[in-house]
């Protein structure tokens, strides 16, 4: 990517520079930059959901973010949920709940899901509590039954 | 789709910042909290040569109660704030009404009161609370500081008073006088979709007539729209009342059609919402 700014940015625990136009959406650093391609890009303006990424523990759209925007912010995509235990579990429910089929949607509802849960802070979630989180982001295979039981279990403290 | 090439700069005092929208003047954008501005730059509708970032301005976010009770909100004050601070539940319940119907909670991370209120769109639920509360809008440039009352401030579709060189600084609300009840209800097609009809509405009851009413409507005009409510005046807050206000109202609304819904629905609903959120004002004011 040709960029005349340079940005650095914390990803997933660790800083990366690296350089970026005025109108680099974050979501476009992230991939095409950074390489991590576990953002999903699906409308680019803000409808479907997809590339919500935690930004400083906030879930936000990457592709309503300016990379510019985002210097000396510390942000958690999907590459690093793994090593974060919350994210884990996340992961690990949604597998066991198959709370995704193609998957395309997935980083964006476990992004939303991260902060959710991390609100509720140990908190049981009701299903209109977790419908209505998620209501931003879009799944076109699963018709969402099961990632809110996927959530709901992770709240419940289950894996 | 990629925004067209703009230049971006992103001061850190307010003064740069009115210095630099004087200078590129309407080749200048100023983007907030960018939830609006960004899906207009990613589909080009708007291609502005240089971008004035507000983020990394101190002093212009929070919630500050004022001393008569009002809340003055920071422009850059992120929705979520609006919706979580315990001091705009209780000080101004309609904003805390209105908040968690906006949009997604991934946009209220982001999106900031004053760049709603400044982007002005006519479904928006921030500029009927503004218009229902009687606030105030505070815009400042390079000459001076300028106070708008929301009444004046609305004009058309994405369009205020706010002059080109000017930036929205703070909405000023009034606390709702005692004996003052609100409400805020919206009908759209899915959670956190804009609304195709929505009501924001203050009653204020005295020995159980109404003394002052205020109801602004979203999504049935080319603005938020205030009605007339004289004929409330004086009257009790009895269903047969209010319902004959509500569809007055509606009969002389003139919204337009589109695929979300016909004029004829809207006004419908519009009917409907002034009803119902004049009802459950009235119940709250006479708590």
């Amino acid at each position: 990517m040709p960029g005349d700014r340079r940005i650095e940015v914390e990803v997933n625990g660790a800083r990366r520079r690296g350089e970026c136009e005025a109108r680099t959406t974050l979501a476009d650093f992230l991939r095409d930059e950074l390489g991590l391609t576990g953002t999903h890009l699906g409308c680019e303006h803000g409808v479907c959901g997809a590339c919500t990424v935690l930004v400083d523990g906030r879930a936000v759209r990457s592709c309503l973010m300016l990379a510019a925007q985002a210097e000396g912010a510390a942000v958690m995509t999907i590459e690093g949920f793994a090593d974060d235990p919350r994210g884990r579990a996340l992961q690990e429910a949604f597998r066991a709940s198959h709370a995704l089929q193609c998957g395309f949607c997935t980083p964006g509802f476990l992004a939303t899901a991260h902060e959710l849960l991390a609100d509720a802070d140990g908190a049981p979630l009701g299903e209109e509590e977790i419908r209505e989180a998620i209501s931003g982001t879009l799944c076109r295979c699963t018709g969402y039954a099961n990632i809110v039981k996927a959530v709901a279990a992770v709240a419940a403290g289950e894996p | 789709m990629k925004a067209a090439r703009f230049e971006l700069a992103a001061p850190t005092s307010l003064g740069e910042a009115l210095e630099l929208l004087e200078r590129h003047g309407d080749g200048a954008k100023v983007i907030a909290g960018g939830q609006s501005l960004m899906p207009l730059l990613a589909l080009r509708f708007a291609q502005p040569e240089v971008l004035i970032d507000l983020n990394r301005i101190e002093g212009l976010a929070g919630i500050r109660q004022l001393d008569d009770g009002g809340v003055a909100l920071g422009a850059m004050t992120r929705t979520r704030e609006l919706e979580m601070d315990p001091t705009i539940a209780a000080q101004v319940p309609l904003a805390a009404q209105a908040a968690p119907l906006i949009a997604h909670r991934a946009i209220r991370n982001r999106g900031t009161v004053g760049g709603a209120v400044a982007h002005a769109d006519a479904a928006a639920e921030l500029p009927a609370v503004m218009l229902a509360c009687g606030a105030t809008m505070v815009a400042v440039s390079t000459t001076g500081r300028r106070e708008i009352p929301a009444a004046d401030f609305f004009l058309t579709h994405y369009t205020t008073a706010l002059e080109p060189t000017e930036i929205l600084v703070e909405l000023r609300l009034p606390a709702p006088p005692a004996g003052a009840g609100t409400a805020f209800e919206e009908i759209s097609r899915r959670h956190g979709d804009f609304a195709m009809t929505g009501a924001a509405t203050m009653v204020h009851l005295s020995r159980g007539r109404v003394r002052d009413a205020r109801v602004a409507l979203i999504g049935v005009a080319d603005r938020a729209l205030a009605l007339d409510t004289t004929s409330l005046l004086d009257q009790f807050p009895r269903r047969e009342a209010l319902e004959e206000f509500a569809t007055a109202a509606a009969a002389g609304l003139d919204p337009s059609s589109d695929q979300h819904a016909s004029a004829e629905y809207r006004r419908h609903l519009a009917a409907v919402l002034v009803r119902r959120t004049l009802e459950s004002a009235s119940a709250a004011a006479a708590a």
